[in-house]
């Protein structure tokens, strides 16, 4: 096997070395009866030009070379080059968590910086080493807030992402958590009256939403903010779509924030690996989730960081934890920093501009043979069309085209009738935008 | 005579004088990427706008944000420096051994790389019409065949992002399934050796943490297992091997003091890596479990994730599986099944890190059978290798025969003030990465060696040469170890320091 750096001369002096006379002796440990004595019936022994072709044809039958109006939490953007570049060094792909802080100062020191923009991004204080994803994050700030409180349960928009919303009622369901939801108005924004009222009657920890919010509607955070915190709740707000805050004012009226940071550089890759961002107040630091970096000196007066707060986590606390979450996405979380770093602070306003420009296009020439929702309200990059015929053909036809169209609606909210989810990036080309303008008719 | 004066007054060439594996160099500064910004500098170029501009603030209004603070400003070379440094600062597998316990560092191939960033394997939206996705669909099934054949479960889902997550996933499946049965019950019981996440998860889904005490030889006493279990008690949470690296012997007779009241064997698969090919948790009683993709599959560590926790479990836990399953119509196609109507729900957003499943399944075509096989019986050799070659040099805690990995305690070293994180640093001196220390809590100042089937004989000769001249160092001049790191970029961090009064972001002078 060419992983395996040794001869059988070696195993055989080795064991020698070591005592045995067999490799089975080593295993004398395991009862007779549970050793297993024949192959796993596994897929045999491949080259690598094997597994390569394989995937390839896989790969192929995925299809390729596709033009994405298609977002919902997961969006198509360029990679710059420079990210796989790096991110692929052995240095940061093949080493561990970085505990032993002399050895591990590049991750250490990338992590610092990750945690630094997303505060500058979000206009949040402080932010952690990243979550598994957006939709882990956002109920992991629901209990956040309910430590922060003493409080318990929280209201979440329904116009936060469907499956986030199936997330969060798992873990709700488990744990006792009261969830309720509070529906959205007219222009595709959460109905703020409602909410008041919702407030008024059960003293929750914390209130959800997300904006740009499921539709591509930006919320109006303030308004929200405002009725939340007079009834004495946190506000965490769900940023599914990064690249947003370019152009967006940062909801730093929010107690915390939750991102999925995918847009920043991260493949697609049918749904994961992506990157959670936890971004808070520093008044609350200590009830948040997951790993810190900080920075410190050594003996010499030296600068460096250090992983920090270690007393939140499970490998301290246990059961006392403030959350059993053990990894973060750290090679994720350097793309993003590398994509951050690569557009840095006049580039993400102007990609976010492009992405703007796009989707206003998409939705106006879609708009001319069919009913875009939600007017009335700003819009990110993301847009609602209900169209007479039924979006998944729709979709079939676009995807001769090699278009992958707009999500269908119903199977979320059956209520909008036939109604889609399109969405237009900086890697929309006006001739997809203009074929399938051209397919809803 | 202060110790620090005694080192000072060694020269490097003293200090160094055994270090057989590695050398200083030059080691290049770097700053904050934010200290390296300047207005006008840039590393990005748009392509031209194809449809008309907008006016972003007649569109947006107030909510229009006009200034992005202090991001940084750098060209596309300085970036590449600023990461490229950053990265020589990282030991990594790729630099030698990383024999930390318990986190598997072995190999992480190449080739996974290229195949995950195959255009229909990176691009894929998890939102494309299945049509469009037989080629992903089609990795998460063989994946998920393969991992019931090396686990001996039924069933498996692949939707848990990590190992923690994956224990969540699999607590969550006993819970729903007493709760099928009339009572989820109100404990777990878990093994004072046992991991920090087990305990924390068990709590985070409203189970009570009732610890097991490990008998005198740092095993599982199938009497105190006994004595615990009743009618109350929903399941336990294993490892095995546990994390002394020894296996469990009594494991049937613990899942069937499980089985008789009522509760479920869970096995924590943080320590799969030794039982591949060679013994499978289904047939040996265990009811569910996770694996660490990122552990025994060889998928990177990358500095700490992401990692990927599929969790494998019996026929009667199947109704309970996160929604979506990948099933198999009649005519081979495959799809998305979301018709579960006792599925404990969603764990996180679409299926899973589907860009781990893809590296894993790599791997484990790379091996085969026979390979899979082969490399468990390396990573036992390698550990017993090493056990061997530190006997006598170190205190072994408990003696039952290790498999993957062998812990030993600083028992010897301890007398003369100096611990287990003391040797770990000296270690780095010598250029390995240290062991894990002070784990499993069992072991009074724990030294938990993990080599993997990843290493040379001549890596391992290397490795124990390096401990023994600790060792050494320890009963001739004990700060030198206590003081190590001395050829690293820092020395020690005032971690207490850093914790009092956290910094934990640039801010400008």
């Amino acid at each position: 096997m060419r992983y395996l750096p040794k001869s059988d001369s070696d195993r055989h002096a080795m064991l020698a070395e070591v005592g045995v006379s067999s490799i089975d002796d080593l295993f004398s440990c395991i009862p007779a009866e549970y050793r297993l004595q024949r192959d796993l019936t596994v897929p045999r022994q491949m080259a690598e030009s094997e597994i390569v072709q394989w995937f390839a044809e896989r790969s192929r039958e995925n299809a390729e070379g596709l033009t994405f109006m298609l977002g919902a939490g997961a969006y198509h953007h360029y990679r710059p080059i420079v990210i796989d570049a790096l991110v692929q060094r052995g240095e940061f792909l093949t080493s561990y968590t970085p505990y032993q802080a002399e050895i591990a100062q590049g991750t250490l020191q990338a992590i610092f910086e990750f945690q630094t923009m997303i505060c500058e991004l979000t206009g949040m204080e402080v932010a952690n080493a990243s979550m598994y994803d957006a939709s882990t994050a956002a109920i992991e700030a629901i209990m956040m807030a309910e430590r922060v409180t003493g409080r318990s349960g929280a209201i979440v928009a329904r116009s936060v992402h469907p499956e986030h919303r199936e997330v969060i009622a798992t873990y709700a369901k488990y744990q006792g958590v009261p969830v309720s939801e509070v529906n959205f108005i007219e222009n595709g924004r959460v109905d703020v009256k409602a909410l008041e009222e919702a407030l008024a009657q059960s003293k929750v920890a914390c209130v959800l939403i997300q904006s740009p919010n499921f539709f591509g509607t930006i919320e109006d955070v303030a308004a929200i903010a405002d009725v939340t915190h007079k009834a004495g709740a946190l506000l965490a707000v769900s940023i599914t779509e990064a690249i947003s805050l370019g152009i967006i004012k940062p909801p730093a009226e929010a107690d915390i924030v939750t991102m999925e940071a995918q847009s920043f550089g991260v493949p697609l890759a049918f749904g994961g690996p992506y990157c959670g961002v936890m971004a808070t107040r520093e008044k609350f630091v200590r009830q948040m989730p997951g790993r810190l970096a900080g920075q410190a000196y050594d003996k010499q007066g030296r600068r460096g960081f250090v992983l920090t707060l270690a007393t939140r986590e499970q490998h301290i606390r246990r059961e006392k934890a403030t959350s059993n979450i053990c990894t973060n996405q750290a090679l994720v979380a350097l793309m993003a920093t590398i994509f951050m770093t690569v557009y840095g602070k006049i580039g993400l306003r102007e990609l976010a501009k492009q992405n703007l420009a796009k989707a206003a296009y998409a939705a106006e020439t879609s708009g001319k043979s069919a009913e875009v929702l939600f007017p009335g309200a700003p819009r990110f990059h993301e847009f609602v069309i209900r169209t007479k015929a039924d979006p998944v053909e729709i979709r079939e036809k676009l995807l001769k085209k090699k278009i992958v169209g707009g999500l269908p609606l119903a199977k979320y909210y059956p209520e909008l009738g036939n109604a889609s989810l399109w969405c237009a990036t900086e890697t929309t080309s006006r001739a997809a935008m203009d074929a399938a303008a051209e397919a809803i008719r | 005579m202060t110790t620090m004066s005694t080192v000072n007054a060694m020269t490097e060439k003293d200090l160094n004088r055994n270090v057989r594996k590695a050398r200083q160099q030059v080691s290049q500064n770097e700053d904050l990427i934010f200290e390296k910004s300047s207005p006008g500098k840039a590393a990005w170029k748009l392509a031209p706008l194809d449809v008309p501009e907008v006016d972003s603030a007649a569109l947006l209004g107030a909510i229009e944000r006009t200034d992005l603070g202090n991001m940084p400003e750098v060209s596309e070379i300085e970036i590449i420096r600023h990461f490229t440094r950053l990265s020589t600062w990282n030991y990594a597998i790729d630099l030698g051994m990383y024999p930390l316990g318990s986190c598997t560092m072995k190999y992480n191939a190449r080739v996974n790389e290229a195949v995950a960033r195959l255009d229909g394997m990176a691009n894929a939206h998890p939102y494309q019409p299945e049509s469009i996705s037989q080629g992903a669909l089609r990795v998460m099934k063989i994946l998920s065949d393969c991992l019931i054949e090396i686990t001996g479960m039924d069933t498996i889902t692949l939707q848990p992002a990590a190992g923690a997550h994956g224990e969540f996933t699999g607590l969550l499946l006993v819970r729903a399934y007493l709760e099928s049965q009339g009572n989820p019950r109100k404990k777990v019981l878990i093994p004072d050796s046992a991991h920090g996440t087990n305990p924390a998860t068990a709590a985070t889904i409203g189970y009570q943490v009732q610890q097991v005490a490990s008998n005198s030889s740092g095993m599982l006493d199938p009497a105190a297992i006994e004595a615990a279990m009743n009618e109350d008690v929903a399941a336990i949470m294993v490892t095995n091997p546990n994390t002394i690296g020894v296996f469990e012997s009594d494991i049937a007779k613990i899942a069937d003091i499980m089985h008789a009241k009522g509760g479920l064997l869970y096995m924590d698969g943080a320590n799969m890596n030794a039982l591949v090919g060679k013994a499978r948790p289904g047939d040996f009683g265990v009811d569910v479990m996770h694996l660490n993709l990122h552990k025994t599959f060889s998928t990177p560590h990358g500095g700490g994730g992401p990692g990927s926790g599929p969790v494998a479990c019996k026929k009667i836990l199947e109704p309970f599986l996160p929604t979506p399953v990948v099933v198999e119509r009649p005519d081979g196609s495959l799809t998305l099944n979301y018709d579960r109507p006792q599925s404990i729900g969603r764990v996180r957003a679409y299926y899973g890190n589907f860009g781990m499943f893809v590296r894993a399944l790599a791997y484990i075509l790379a091996n085969g059978p026979d390979g899979l096989r082969q490399t468990t019986e390396d990573a036992v050799l390698n550990a017993n290798y090493i056990r061997k070659g530190l006997d006598g040099y170190y205190d072994l805690h408990y003696t039952g025969q290790s498999m993957h990995e062998v812990v030993f305690s600083d028992k010897r070293q301890a007398k003369l003030g100096v611990k287990t994180m003391d040797i770990a640093k000296r270690l780095i001196d010598y250029g390995f990465h240290p062991f894990t220390t002070a784990f499993p809590l069992i072991v009074p100042g724990a030294l938990m060696i993990e080599p993997t089937e990843s290493e040379s004989r001549e890596e391992l000769d290397l490795f124990i040469d390096a401990m023994r001249c600790i060792a050494k160092e320890v009963d001739e001049s004990p700060e030198v170890v206590t003081d190590a790191p001395h050829n690293t970029r820092v020395s020690r961090m005032d971690e207490t320091a850093a914790a009092r009064k956290p910094v934990l972001r640039w801010t400008p002078s």
